[in-house]
């Protein structure tokens, strides 16, 4: 089980209570998607994804990514309980969504640049410790079920 | 590889990078060795007190480094190969810590840049910190 202190709970809390889903779920997956442009292995479906414009507007982006964020949100609702919360989603990405879990510390590292670029100052370190250390191990859950 | 669209946003972001060396290459390391404290294994020399004078001169050292290669966009090998021989042969810092470094430097670059550090932006650094990594290991074997 995760080790967290008080400190690292409530500057996870603190930001999380600041963050509009819809919008840094959006931002945070079409980054994905124009930084490592491979992401995009997954999206035939999304339709136009041809620029970092079209990725950006692309509606089933936005919705997309405002899935993914609010799903990420129930670990910060269980931050002792992470590994059971990602139980099923780990099988879905294994078996039915075929994604390497590389994918997941690459959306974890964007987010956490997401957040910086949102938060600027009140992103302290600190912050970004307790956050980096979130985004690990929400990876971490997800792989745990590959077979 | 570094298109000429990259290239122009990295010099770009530069600009605004120029004034603060000392500032953003100290918050970059002072939050790697914070976010990852395993890096802190190759600096047992230094006092990493935040402010420390060892973090503010190391801290602008890379960074001028990294302004140099902005500077070589075309020819990152030659402008870095006293470094990478330094890194190859002396300090032999597992390349994986690079990543590391990379990460905090753009995390600097969002909370002071903001909406400026727009996705083509990062996308292309994201690209120039992978470059100078790639070339900073080249020698190690």
């Amino acid at each position: 089980m995760v080790h967290w202190t008080a400190e690292e709970k409530q500057l996870i809390a603190s930001v999380w209570s600041k963050v509009n889903v819809e919008e840094c779920g959006a931002e945070a997956l079409a980054r994905l998607l124009i930084v490592y442009p491979w992401t995009q292995r997954f999206f035939a479906s999304f339709g136009n994804l041809s620029s970092p414009t079209a990725i950006i507007g692309n509606p089933k982006v936005r919705a997309h990514g405002r899935k993914v964020l609010t799903s990420f949100g129930e670990a910060v609702k269980n931050l002792d309980n992470i590994k059971a919360t990602y139980a099923k989603l780990s099988e879905l990405h294994c078996e039915k969504l075929h994604v390497d879990p590389e994918n997941f510390r690459l959306l974890g590292d964007i987010l956490i640049i997401v957040l910086a670029s949102h938060f600027a100052r009140d992103f302290t370190p600190a912050c970004q410790f307790a956050w980096q250390k979130l985004v690990s191990v929400v990876a971490h859950a997800l792989a745990r079920k590959y077979h | 590889m570094l298109t000429a669209a990259d290239k122009k946003l990295i010099q770009q972001v530069w600009e605004k990078v120029l004034g603060h060396q000392e500032d953003f290459g100290a918050e970059a390391l002072e939050r790697m060795f914070i976010t990852y404290p395993q890096t802190k294994t190759y600096f047992p020399h230094f006092d990493l007190h935040h402010g420390s004078d060892h973090i503010r001169g190391h801290g602008k050292k890379v960074v001028t480094a990294l302004g140099n290669s902005v500077k070589s966009l075309d020819n990152l090998s030659q402008a870095l190969s006293k470094l990478s021989n330094l890194h190859a042969y002396n300090l032999r810092v597992d390349p994986v810590n690079f990543k590391l470094l990379s990460q905090c430097f753009q995390v600097v670059l969002a909370v002071h840049l903001g909406n400026s550090y727009t996705p083509e932006v990062h996308a292309a650094f994201d690209k120039f910190l992978s470059a100078v990594a790639a070339v900073l290991a080249e020698k190690y074997r």
